[in-house]
């Protein structure tokens, strides 16, 4: 349980971190480039969740139903 | 005492969500996608053990093994389709989440068809003069 809070905790300092660095950005009025440190922020943090929910399948196939 | 890991990560997930949510919507709701699998991944653990009792139990009393699998299939799918709607009616996506629920009960029903079959057919074989 302990490294899945972290994950937790890893996402939403991405999402804050990101967040600042956007409107960071924005005030040096580098709008186009603030849209690019958000996207790339969204990939990274769509690659850990999705790495869980596979996880998740797995685990819900293995259990429920009886398959590898 | 694992209800308050439990709830204590959910309520964490919560106040992460609310932080975030002001600033990007999309990232939070990928937290709570993330908490959601977790929690439940925390519970699958020690329900695999009891899934396997209900097998064993199942085989021992004689059960076909063909219903215990279709019933858990549907809990299964059941689960799903819930967790996926849930999901979509958080990113307030409602037309989503209802297409979601149906497409969940339209292949439990596909499942079940066997089970009906069944019983259609063992009724059929009591009624006097029947088939």
């Amino acid at each position: 349980m302990a490294y899945d809070v972290n994950t937790i905790f890893q996402i939403a300092g991405i999402g804050i971190i990101v967040a600042m660095i956007h409107t960071v950005l924005k005030q040096m009025g580098k709008e186009d480039w603030a849209h690019w440190v958000t996207l790339i922020g969204f990939v990274v943090v769509l690659y850990m969740v999705a790495s869980i929910i596979d996880e998740l399948f797995q685990k819900i196939k293995s259990v429920f139903l009886f398959q590898g | 005492m694992e209800v308050i890991q439990i709830v204590g990560f959910g309520l964490i997930a919560v106040f992460l969500i609310i932080i975030v949510r002001e600033q990007n919507p999309a990232l939070a709701s990928a937290i709570a996608l993330a908490a959601g699998g977790m929690i439940f991944l925390f519970v699958t653990v020690p329900l695999q053990s009891a899934v396997e009792l209900i097998a064993t139990l199942s085989g021992q009393a004689g059960i076909n093994q063909m219903y215990i699998q279709t019933l858990l299939k549907i809990i299964g799918i059941a689960y799903l389709a819930e967790f996926g709607a849930h999901l979509a009616r958080d990113a307030e996506l409602e037309s989503i989440a209802s297409k979601i629920e149906l497409a969940g009960k339209m292949l439990i029903i596909m499942l079940a068809v066997p089970i009906f079959q069944v019983l259609i057919e063992t009724v059929m074989s009591l009624l006097p003069g029947g088939v």
